[in-house]
């Protein structure tokens, strides 16, 4: 699904290099986490692979199901099937939520050579799974974002996801600013979309998200390169320890 | 009337002939404009907008614009039609005059009738307009204005009047003077639309009764060679509502001005504007909002999107004189800078003597935000899409300004219209 070879990325503002050559693979279905210590590049990792400004990749590559994503526009690399759940959701004012989403999902299906949704049946989906994750009609008239929690925030951007039904979801500190039952509903909103083909990259700095979304692989960051990698009982080693003792290991 | 020569103003004034009244008013006018001369580049009032092309004796020429592939501005809404073509009343394409709850003139035959209410109002708000700061083109209007509407409401307006202003002569000059009245708990929607001619000077004074309520939206055309002053007054009574939005997409100059006194307590005065410039264009809002009265409220609200060298200008006021307490003032301006070339120059005032009143004002200057802007397209909204959204959501505060569902929509619609046509 998704490969990341030696992937090396420095600030376009300034000379300072952030990833060191990141390896990573991905394959359907599977969710993979990536934990570590602040500054060692996670949420670089997200924003390159969706595309943002800032960024200039020096070396390496980024496929998703064999297609070149550094490449393509950040709007081409959705259609191709890559979501990125935000840390910090953008408030739109004067944008209905709504709106935004039905034009999100027609624009990908219109990219994609697909019919657009009328807006009967975008209305009768958007129901439904907005539901799901307790998101009430009033959510879906406000602006986008604007006024939303913390947690109503999280909730949206997985109400995107699960509209935009993409391939590749990759999230970034998901469970930053959430109590846990804001968590849980999140999580949960996750553990729905997993489907045996859809694949998540799981962006964390605590142990405790992956309680709930149970990853296959789980990855330490450092200083812009994936220094172990190991099955759950990985994540479970830095909660108790601390990352130093890793970090001393690679040194 | 013969030409006046008029060697202050640097150009000859023909008054249009009147009846009895509106002859005098002429004369007054061109006396309060002869005293304080038309404006020039040196006043403090003109500092942003170059008058040149607003004053001079003939106007420059603008080329007939094409709209055709737009459905014609509030055609879907039923109203009172009225047409000007190139500043003169059409009687072919307008309808009868009539209609419950309004009575409508010809300025003209107004003028002819010795004994008519207008007479006390034509030109009376634009003079208590000229203090403490002086609107000479205000003036020049009242003395030369040659055509108009005047409107009684004397109570709820079964419909709105629509007034369409047809540009269909590349020179010409059109002066255009409306006189509204509103009785106490009168309603009355008036709805503009048009770009008018090659040169617009127009006037509309508005006197609201007790209660009484007027709602305005209007629209400049889409002509881009056009230039355009125009200059509300309104006097407001207790609790009366003022409501005005003005779309101004295009235009190579347009200077907008409002001027508003609330006399009476409770009243409320709320003024908005959205303009879309895109290349060789210059719109200027000027605003003063004088509050004379109690617990009275004022809005100004106004947004610019600019681009490719566009110019945007807003001298905003609120005075609030010593016994007009519990006042809530609000004005806002923002200008939306597409690109490095736009500008956006701004002026907001607050004058205030009363000690109990709650007042704010900002004004910014922007461009569009990344981040919002990668937010939009990460979720696979092509970028100029994303940007249109991030566009419209910056003109949100000012279209929701206008109250009738059904007008916002046509306003939200043109602007769409505008933005794809404009995509860079």
């Amino acid at each position: 699904m998704l490969e990341i070879k030696n992937l090396q990325v420095s600030l376009e503002e300034e000379d300072k290099q952030i990833l060191k050559g990141v390896d990573l693979s991905i394959g359907e279905g599977e969710v993979h986490a990536i934990m570590g210590p602040n500054g060692s590049g996670k949420s670089t990792t997200s924003y390159v692979l969706s595309g943002k400004d800032g960024y200039v990749v020096t070396d390496g590559s980024a496929k998703l199901n064999g297609n070149d994503l550094l490449d393509m526009e950040p709007e081409e690399r959705a259609a191709a099937g890559l979501f990125l759940a935000f840390q910090y959701p953008v408030e739109i004012p004067g944008v209905g939520n709504m709106t935004f989403l039905r034009t999100a999902v027609n624009s990908q299906r219109k990219a994609r050579g697909e019919d657009e949704l009328s807006a009967g049946e975008f209305l009768k989906v958007v129901r439904e799974k907005a539901k799901a994750l307790k998101i009430d009609a009033d959510m879906l008239k406000r602006p986008v974002n604007v006024g939303f929690s913390g947690g109503e925030k999280k909730r949206n951007e997985i109400l995107q996801m699960a509209m935009l039904e993409p391939k590749m979801c990759v999230l970034d500190e998901t469970d930053s600013g959430l109590d846990v039952d804001a968590m849980k509903l999140v999580a949960e909103g996750v553990n729905a979309l997993r489907d045996g083909k859809r694949s998540f990259l799981v962006i964390t700095h605590y142990q405790r998200l992956l309680d709930h979304i149970k990853p296959d692989v789980v990855h330490i960051m450092a200083n812009g390169r994936i220094i172990k990698s190991g099955g759950p009982e990985l994540a479970l080693e830095v909660e108790n320890n601390g990352y130093a003792d890793l970090l001393e290991e690679t040194a | 009337m013969p030409a006046t020569a008029l060697t202050e103003l640097d150009r000859e004034i023909t008054l249009p002939a009147a009846g009895v009244w509106g002859t005098k008013s002429r004369k007054d006018a061109l006396a309060r404009l002869t005293a304080m001369g038309l404006p020039n580049r040196r006043d403090e009032y003109w500092k942003y907008t170059r008058p040149e092309t607003l004053t001079s004796a003939t106007p420059t020429p603008a080329a007939i614009f094409d709209g055709n592939d737009e459905a014609p501005m509030f055609d879907a809404i039923d109203c009172l039609q009225i047409t000007f073509i190139d500043g003169v009343f059409d009687a072919n394409s307008s309808e009868d005059l009539e209609m419950a709850g309004v009575s409508i003139e010809r300025l003209a035959t107004a003028m002819e009738n010795d004994v008519h209410w207008a007479k006390d109002l034509y030109g009376t708000l634009e003079t208590n307009g000229q203090n403490p700061v002086q609107r000479p083109l205000a003036a020049l209007n009242s003395a030369t204005a040659t055509d108009g509407l005047v409107i009684h409401a004397t109570g709820q307006a079964a419909k709105p009047v629509l007034i369409r202003y047809l540009h269909q002569n590349e020179t010409s000059d059109a002066v255009l003077h409306h006189v509204i009245k509103l009785d106490d708990g009168a309603a009355l929607t008036v709805l503009e639309t048009g770009p008018a001619a090659a040169r617009l000077n127009k006037v509309m004074e508005v006197d609201q009764g007790n209660e009484a309520r007027f709602n305005h939206v209007r629209t400049q055309g889409r002509d881009h060679a056009r230039c355009a002053v125009t200059h509300i007054f309104a006097r407001l009574a207790t609790e009366s509502r003022f409501k005005s939005f003005t779309l101004t997409a295009n235009g190579v100059l347009t200077r907008n001005e409002c001027i508003i006194e609330i006399t009476g307590d409770d009243a409320f005065a709320h003024v908005a504007g959205a303009a879309l410039g895109d290349g060789d264009f210059h719109h200027d809002d000027t605003v003063f909002i004088t509050h004379d009265a109690v617990n009275c409220e004022s809005r100004q609200v106004f947004k610019k999107v600019l681009r490719n060298g566009a110019t945007g200008v807003f001298q905003g006021k609120i005075l609030v004189q010593p016994d007009a307490q519990k006042t809530d003032g609000y004005q806002i301006s923002q200008a939306l800078l597409l690109d490095d070339d736009s500008q956006f120059l701004a002026k907001p005032e607050l004058e205030i003597y009363a000690d109990d009143v709650a007042c704010s004002h900002g004004s910014t200057t922007g461009a569009i935000d990344e981040t919002a802007l990668f937010y939009l397209r990460s979720r696979g909204v092509e970028k100029d899409e994303a940007q249109d959204l991030l566009v419209l959501s910056f003109l949100a505060e000012a279209i929701g300004e206008i109250e009738d569902e059904v007008l916002a929509d046509e306003i939200q619609s043109r602007l769409e219209s505008w933005l794809k046509r404009h995509r860079s």
